[in-house]
């Protein structure tokens, strides 16, 4: 018996097929990876299961019984609980409003019960070292932390089986491991557990079963202890990933961003960049190096126009940037891809021309050349692979991956010297990523200024001519890459080495 | 074949959502003791059934068009305009004043001079929010609103006590240069109708603004201010200057919505003209999904339901006529609704039914 089974599991998408004719078993008390490709449909399947869609065709049993899931309070009655690729919080709500929200304890006059509520959380955020401080409102704690809290709330709902959508491309290296504990305590407790995810070495530490998907259809399930990583990259995409194509040496001679001594505001007020003085040159990739939240959120946006800075000068190329209002001349791949780099509601071929409206290219006057733009649009959904191929479908229908490869596709086909590159290859698939790191060393091989932000030091490694490490705002060292080391950044980036005064 | 299928649930939804709304509000009907035939049959061959009732019906429906572009432009930009009443007001009383005082100007001039006035007085009553949300941010819909109240009361003061007819509640008649020709004086039928030129130029309006929303940069620009702010901030819009620039625009529509009255009917403001004209607007901007084109087509809805109700009136009371109305109203948009998911729950099964096969 099968603590999860789908069979035949059919939905379509208008007259796109996303899942098709699937069967997926996961026996109680695993650790079941899910993976494929940006649009596999493994997001869609996990949907399904939790109510969110409902199937067009298909059966689900859980441990054996079939059952109707219409919607996703009847999983959560089931026991089924899920963490999406993207949160469901609500902002100004407090850490505890938010976890009770849907499974509130009142007493019988029908009033809440905050503090029975605070004290149960704490009691479970400690069994499972998940920390967090239940009067925190969600609009001020970091990407980690939320993701501790949607946890927490599956758990005090008492889910006995738990799906996590890519869990982990928003976290740090340590939360990561910190995930991974989490979940190795609960399957050791008998709950059964499924996680997407893209990285094929997470999916070797942590599972004890892999189920592949391509194409909306099951490829194969392995049992992780006789598989390969080589194995499932073949699988999920069918074919080996080439090595990176090459750097071409590269004399720079002009700077194109000058950032002299800049300070900047955080959201709450406290100065989040502190005198960042950073050049970069023409034909060069400078990477950011550091744990999350030590102010480069914060820098790209200064960069990109999007934040005030108090102190200090910027210039890109000949212009210089006022403190307060920003301006254009820069591809910017923003970090939070659904609040800046995206309008959800608008089309694909909108979504291409975001930012480029006012160009010449797709206007004539004040009208938009809708033929030139198609054109534009269909080259760029072919290059960079976006599917479905679908120019009227809104960017809401995407996978998360092909909605990154939208943000990606039109900012790097921009034609400006600047690009800031902010963890440009979040949630997508290794033949993507691929893609786009090609396309970034090619762009720097034409000789653009690249400033690249990674939470994977190793994305930054093997991209970056220099890499810079912030630590609490400041930049505390610049390295040549071929000077230095992971363990050497390490050390930076944790503070335990500081600037040399 | 797909894209046929989906026309026709398209058609067939507002249409099966009319004939449940009218069958539902026929139950009341028959609760006070009426023949729901009879007055239906009267509603219809009133409304419908004769060039004269078609020409009240589209009457009716001319300012609604343009006090629905009013609020739907906004709404696009993700802005609630809930001064469309004030607007128009401002907008007619500045017509009927230019209509009057520039009355020795020719036709050629006069006309256009009027139209500009009315646009020009409905767009101060929509700029100063517009203001007033980009450089403070204070929220529009309180500002509209006050800004009714300003409209109402200055309005009055100026009708009752500057501008006016002695022992009436309105302004002296405009030149006739400055009249909008009835569609009667074109199509015989339509005799006795006030239906005027100004249903032109508010279905201009509308396909106008299909255009500029749809068709142009700015349009797209607009669009995406009102889908995330953010990034349209990212993609170097200026959205200040669109909230600005939106309002401005539809109280300027809301403003064109008085050339009905003062020029094309009785050729004078009078309060309280509007019956409520830019609230409806709202509902009809609403129901027809801020779509420009579904406006024309929701306030000519709009239109057969005010004006049917005033012909049924020697049938039953006119209280019930308006609660009927308001009935109709949220069965639509209720029904719309619920068709639409059935619509889909329909799809799911032809899919499954092929997968079986
Ligand atoms: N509401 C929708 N309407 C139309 N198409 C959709 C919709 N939702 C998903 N799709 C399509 O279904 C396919 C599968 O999407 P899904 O989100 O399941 O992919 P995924 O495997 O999770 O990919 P990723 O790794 O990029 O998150 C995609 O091609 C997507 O565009
Ligand atoms: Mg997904």
């Amino acid at each position: 018996m099968y603590a999860v089974e789908m069979q035949h599991i059919t939905k379509r998408f208008g007259h796109f097929t996303a899942n098709h004719q699937v069967d997926f078993q996961v026996h109680e008390g695993e650790i079941h990876a899910l993976i494929g490709e940006n649009g596999a449909g493994k997001s869609t399947l996990m949907r399904i299961l939790y109510g969110f869609y409902t199937p067009d065709a298909g059966q689900i049993y859980i441990n054996g019984r079939e059952v109707k899931i219409q919607k996703p309070s009847d999983a959560i009655t089931l026991g089924v609980g899920m963490v999406h690729q993207h949160f469901m919080l609500i902002p100004p709500l407090t850490v505890t409003e938010n976890i009770i929200l849907g499974k509130e304890e009142t007493n019988r006059l029908g009033i809440l019960n905050l503090p029975l509520a605070a004290k149960q959380l704490t009691e479970l955020s400690q069994t499972y070292r998940l920390h967090i401080d239940p009067s925190a409102k969600i609009e001020q704690v970091s990407i980690g932390f939320q993701q501790r809290i949607e946890i927490l709330k599956i758990l005090y709902r008492n889910a006995q089986i738990i799906i996590l959508d890519e869990p982990t491309p928003i976290l740090t290296p340590q939360e990561i491991d910190d995930l991974f504990k989490v979940l190795l305590q609960l399957k050791s407790e008998g709950k059964t557990i499924i996680l997407i995810t893209h990285k094929l070495s997470e999916v070797m530490t942590i599972s004890n079963r892999i189920t592949i998907m391509r194409h909306g259809k099951i490829v194969g399930t392995r049992e992780t202890k006789s598989t390969t990583q080589t194995e499932l990259a073949r699988l999920m995409i069918g074919e080996e990933i080439g090595p990176p194509i090459s750097k071409r040496p590269f004399i720079a001679h002009k700077d194109i961003l000058i950032m002299e001594q800049v300070s900047a505001k955080g959201d709450r007020g406290v100065l989040a960049v502190r005198n960042v003085s950073l050049n970069v040159k023409e034909g060069e990739i400078i990477g950011i190096a550091g744990v999350e939240g030590n102010g480069q959120s914060e820098l790209v946006q200064v960069i990109a126009g999007l934040r005030p800075f108090q102190v200090g000068e910027i210039s890109i190329g000949s212009h210089s940037l006022s403190p307060t209002h920003g301006h254009q001349a820069l591809a910017h791949i923003p970090e939070d891809r659904l609040r800046f780099g995206l309008i959800l509601d608008f089309t694909l071929q909108e979504n291409l021309i975001l930012g480029r409206q006012q160009e010449l290219r797709f206007r004539h006057y004040y009208f938009l050349q809708d033929s030139e733009t198609r054109s534009y649009s269909s080259e760029l959904i072919h290059s960079f692979d976006i599917r479905p191929e679908e120019l009227s479908l809104p960017a809401r229908n995407f996978s998360g991956g092909n909605q990154q490869k939208i943000v990606v596709a039109r900012e790097l086909s921009k034609n400006v010297p600047l690009i800031v590159a902010s963890q440009p290859t979040r949630g997508l698939d290794i033949r993507a990523i691929d893609f786009i790191h090609n396309s970034l060393i090619s762009e720097r091989n034409k000789g653009k200024a690249i400033l690249l932000v990674s939470s994977d030091l190793g994305e930054i490694l093997k991209l970056s001519d220099r890499i810079a490490v912030m630590y609490e705002g400041e930049i505390t060292k610049v390295f040549l890459t071929a000077d230095t080391d992971e363990r050497e950044i390490g050390m930076y980036m944790t503070g335990a080495k500081k600037k040399s005064a | 074949m797909q894209t046929l299928t989906k026309l026709g649930y398209n058609i067939a939804g507002p249409v099966l959502a009319l004939i449940i709304s009218f069958a539902i509000g026929g139950i009341f009907i028959a609760i006070i003791g009426k023949d729901p035939l009879a007055v239906y049959s009267q509603f219809f061959s009133d409304t419908l059934g004769n060039a004269y009732g078609i020409g009240q019906v589209l009457f009716k429906a001319t300012p609604l068009i343009f006090t629905g572009l009013a609020s739907a432009i906004c709404f696009r930009a993700g802005l609630f305009n809930i001064g469309a009443e004030g607007q128009l007001i401002i907008g007619a009383f500045c017509i009927a004043f230019v209509g009057n005082v520039f009355g020795i100007l020719p036709a050629i001039f006069l006309l256009p001079l009027c139209i500009l006035a009315g646009f020009i007085g409905g767009a101060c009553w929509g700029i100063i929010p517009g203001l007033l949300k980009a450089t403070f941010g204070a929220h529009e819909v309180i500002n509209t609103i006050m800004m009714n109240f300003i409209a109402a009361a200055l309005v009055n003061y100026f009708v009752s006590n500057v501008f006016f007819v002695p022992a009436t509640v309105h302004t002296p008649d405009i030149v006739p240069a400055a009249h909008l020709s009835r569609l009667d004086f074109f199509f015989e039928s339509f005799h006795g109708a006030p239906v005027n030129l100004s249903l032109f130029i508010a279905i201009g309006a509308a396909l106008l603004l299909h255009v500029y929303l749809w068709k142009t940069s700015l349009g797209y620009e607009l669009r995406a201010t009102g889908l995330n702010l953010n990034a349209a901030r990212y993609a170097g819009i200026h959205v200040e200057r669109h909230m600005i620039g939106t309002l401005t625009l539809g109280g300027g529509l809301a403003g064109l919505a008085g050339m009905n009255f003062v020029m094309g009917y009785k050729h004078y403001f009078e309060l309280g003209f509007s019956e409520g004209a830019g609230f409806i607007g709202i509902a009809v901007a609403l129901l027809a999904r801020n779509n420009p084109i579904g406006i024309v087509l929701t306030s000519i809805f709009f239109g057969i339901l005010q004006y049917g109700s005033l012909t049924i009136n020697t049938i039953v009371p006119k209280e019930l006529a308006n609660i009927l109305q308001a009935i109709v109203i949220l069965c639509i948009i209720v029904l719309s609704k619920v068709i639409d998911r059935h619509m889909v729950r329909l799809q799911k099964q032809s899919v499954a039914a092929e997968v079986h096969a």
